[in-house]
């Protein structure tokens, strides 16, 4: 793993990793490419990589423009810190790729978008069963405290994607993406294989051409919750009423949560060609629902199906609530 | 007075920070570690539906999602007011062997171990994964890759993917064991025994063999007298997955035991306006600072924790390994710090003992994997995560919504304690405002030792951190900066 100087003398791939608001559970996923890792390192120079060498910010800010070939950038943007260093990457780096589905479309953390700062810090450190907290206090991004002054970064309102903050080129779907998705990435840049600028790197699929279940042409009356399903059967989870992403959401990862029976939630993003994936699924559950004859249905009939969907922007837009059309929450102060 | 800054910002989201205050004489006067970054889980469960949690709670944590996953299928278990089926209930636990395996390989080798193998005051270059492989063989690197991976496969087998796992179900679980995946586990769970055995030598030879390094683990700087608190069974025996919650004092006697349920009864959450984590403590003591001494209610938790809370490990070699564990350090409980590093590596053995243990059972086959669920209610889910207790609490609302979540989860249990390791290593090792970079990786060394999920947190990394460490004159002006791995 060359650094430096050291690295400009050969012709590997220059390669930087970056984490922002994310689990860490995209470094585990290229941990998990396992042995294979050995091979990526016969082809590419790690610049840095937080979870296995060290580096330091002003390594970074010390490079000259476009001296890293490829940045994998994973997590959402949530800090003034975050914000700041995926603008330093981005001028950095020849091309800068949203790694996994917080730096794709939000992920997880942007399910906080249904809230702002003031809800978010009000749950958990004002109104909580376990807080003591008689004085009412909060973080504050200045603190003086005895011996002297304490820092925080600020924590903004809103959760937003990388290419809501900077310029991305390639996108690498999933939470996390599969070891397989990781590997045809790194081939794709170091033959020189790339698809146009704003590709997403991925499986032309959807997840329900990846089941292994057989998909018929059945209605169903009524939409379960999974745990009131008794005894999950070995067919289409959406034809025993669960709602399962699996229509709505590009597939590449062997619809991994189906063969443990259980139905995708939307981690792989919208398919190729479809703008918004709850949008999308919304419109094949009518269908499966029955209720594109809804010129036959009252609508009293219509409204008590679309009841039945007890949370839809944490059903439909689990990991991509801050790419989707709407986008969050407005919340007046 | 001086102001020191160790910023490990480099971590570029700034998710750990360190400041050290000098008195007029360049002495320790006090240090903060700071945790820059929080997500708002807590608030954005509410309105989510029931059964989402252990998938949505998971991506807390990528490093130990399997514990998120499990404390949340707990909670909603409780929630639900159902049981479910032993089978489940095992294969839960056989999962969550895997995870330790896993986790547990994965700090020792990669994150924390090598301040040990290599060497606390070896090149920076060298105290990482790679610097061990050097000492320890490109054989033995070969086996950590290979091991590492087959905690992963075992959780991927039973919970779908390994990261961000999907099985967990209120009443049970959605998928049971074949045979042929049962043998498959047997044999990479076999072959992690093994490993574990290797890797306690492994820590005996370089570690336990070398007084310096015995010294360093005795050494007053990485002491601290707290309370310890982890899970145990009915045996008082450790355990991962279920049990009742076991405090400890100072002398290794029983404070407290009580059940997850209960959780707020026995301890509480302090806020700090200076960082976004809390601060847990004893309820019945109070929170009295960043104090130790049975005067204040901060306790510790993880792999020393979970071993001076209980009274031995529930299998016949992880037994042995925790007799000698206190018969070599004088005796329970165990108050240093670096001592987390053996502890975890005695956890690992359990692990793989118990996934043995697990895989063989008959019943681990069994189909009956899941149990109708009853009205969704208020309930609470425990589990031990490989660097600490972690809770779960949620409050249902009549349609199976989330009306309130509350995360108390395990570098939380552990941030008290962590400030006063990283403050009396400071004031340890720092004196009349000298400080080099071996001083910076003593200091590092000493919130390393408890867990790679603070990494997680705060998205340290394994081997040397990166730091700066900046010192200011008694009018804040900046008069010397010194860089480590920079």
């Amino acid at each position: 793993m060359g650094r430096g100087k050291e690295a400009k003398t050969n012709k590997k791939l220059q390669v930087a990793f970056y984490w922002a608001a994310s689990c860490g559970g995209c470094e585990i996923a290229v941990l998990d490419i396992d042995e294979k890792i050995l091979d990526v390192l016969g082809l590419v120079d790690i610049l840095f990589w937080p979870v296995a060498m060290d580096f330091k910010y002003k390594d970074v800010e010390a490079m000259k423009d476009n001296s890293i070939d490829v940045c994998f950038f994973n997590g959402a943007i949530r800090t003034e810190e975050q914000e700041h260093i995926a603008k330093l990457l981005r001028k950095k780096s020849k091309f800068l790729v949203a790694f996994g589905a917080c730096a794709v479309s939000g992920g997880i953390p942007g399910l906080a978008n249904v809230a702002n700062r003031d809800e978010v810090f009000k749950v958990a450190y004002l109104d909580n069963p376990s807080t003591d907290n008689p004085k009412k206090i909060v973080p504050k991004t200045s603190v003086k405290v005895k011996e002297g002054t304490l820092a925080l970064p600020e924590f903004y309102d809103t959760v937003k994607t990388l290419d809501q903050t900077v310029d991305v080129d390639y996108y690498l779907p999933g939470c996390p993406p599969t070891p397989d998705q990781i590997m045809t990435a790194v081939s794709a840049i170091v033959e020189n294989k790339l698809p146009p600028k704003g590709s997403v790197i991925g499986s032309l699929k959807s997840v329900c051409d990846e089941c292994r279940f057989e998909k018929s042409e059945k209605k169903i009356k009524q939409i379960k919750r999974v745990y009131e399903v008794e005894k999950i059967e070995d067919k289409c989870l959406l034809e025993q009423g669960i709602i399962c992403l699996g229509p709505a959401t590009r597939g590449g990862c062997d619809a991994r949560c189906l063969d443990a029976n259980m139905p995708c939630t939307g981690c792989g993003g919208p398919t190729p060609n479809s703008v918004d994936q709850g949008a999308k699924m919304i419109s094949s559950l009518a269908s499966i629902l029955g209720i594109e004859g809804e010129e036959k249905m009252s609508d009293e009939e219509i409204q008590k199906l679309i009841d039945q969907i007890v949370d839809p922007v944490g059903t439909f837009y689990k990991y991509g609530l801050p790419s989707a059309l709407i986008n969050k929450r407005v919340i007046k102060k | 007075m001086k102001t020191i800054t160790i910023d490990p910002i480099t971590r570029l989201e700034g998710h750990g920070k360190i400041s050290i205050f000098l008195d007029g004489k360049g002495d320790v006067e006090n240090a903060y570690l700071q945790i820059p970054e929080l997500r708002g889980f807590e608030r954005f469960c509410q309105g989510r539906r029931a059964e989402d949690m252990p998938q949505i709670t998971s991506r807390i944590c990528g490093v130990c999602p399997v514990a998120h996953h499990f404390a949340a299928t707990k909670a909603l278990d409780a929630a639900f007011h159902v049981e479910p089926p032993v089978a489940a209930k095992k294969l839960r636990e056989l999962m969550y062997m895997g995870y330790f395996i896993y986790d547990h390989i994965l700090h020792f080798y990669y994150l924390g171990g090598p301040d040990f193998v290599v060497g606390p005051d070896a090149p920076a270059s060298k105290r990482n994964v790679i610097g061990v492989i050097e000492k320890a063989g490109v054989e033995v690197g070969k086996e950590v890759i290979k091991h590492r991976a087959y905690g992963q496969k075992i959780t991927a087998i039973l919970g779908g993917k390994a990261t961000h796992p999907v099985c967990g179900l209120p009443g049970g679980v959605s998928k049971g064991l074949n045979k042929d995946e049962v043998k498959e586990i047997e044999k990479m769970a076999k072959s992690c025994v093994e490993f574990a055995k290797f890797s306690l030598k492994l820590f005996d030879d370089i570690v336990l063999k070398n007084k310096k390094y015995v010294d360093l683990i005795l050494s007053d700087p990485y002491q601290l007298k707290t309370y310890n608190m982890g899970l145990v069974d009915k045996n008082n025996k450790v355990n991962f997955y279920d049990g009742k919650i076991r405090v400890t004092d100072q002398k290794g006697n029983e404070y407290d035991k009580f059940d997850g349920k209960d959780y707020y009864k026995h301890i509480s959450e302090h806020v700090e306006e200076w960082t976004y984590i809390k601060f847990t403590y004893l309820k019945a003591i109070g929170w009295k600072g960043f104090n130790d001494g049975k005067d204040s209610g901060i306790y510790r938790v993880g792999p020393l924790g979970r071993l001076n809370a209980a009274q031995g490990m529930a299998t016949p070699l992880a037994g042995k390994e925790y007799k000698r564990f206190f018969e070599t350090l004088g005796g329970k409980p165990v108050n240093s710090t670096l001592a987390f590093h053996w502890a975890r590596l005695i956890e690992l053995l359990y692990a793989t003992e118990r996934a043995m243990e697990l895989v063989k059972d008959p019943e681990i086959t069994s189909q009956k994997i899941r149990n109708p669920v009853g009205e969704p209610g208020e309930g609470v889910g425990v589990t031990e995560a490989a660097r600490g207790t972690l809770i779960h609490h949620y409050k249902l609302t009549k349609d199976g919504l989330v009306e309130k979540a509350n995360l108390v989860v395990a570098t939380t249990n552990n941030a008290g304690a962590i400030n006063m390791s990283v403050r009396d290593a400071a004031k340890g090792v720092i004196k009349k405002g000298k400080v080099d970079d071996t001083v910076l990786n003593m200091v590092e060394m000493a919130f390393r030792a408890y867990d790679p999920c603070f990494a997680c947190a705060t998205h340290t990394l394994p081997g040397g951190m990166p730091l700066e460490i900046k010192i200011y004159d008694s009018n804040r002006k900046l008069y010397k900066t010194l860089k480590q791995n920079i």
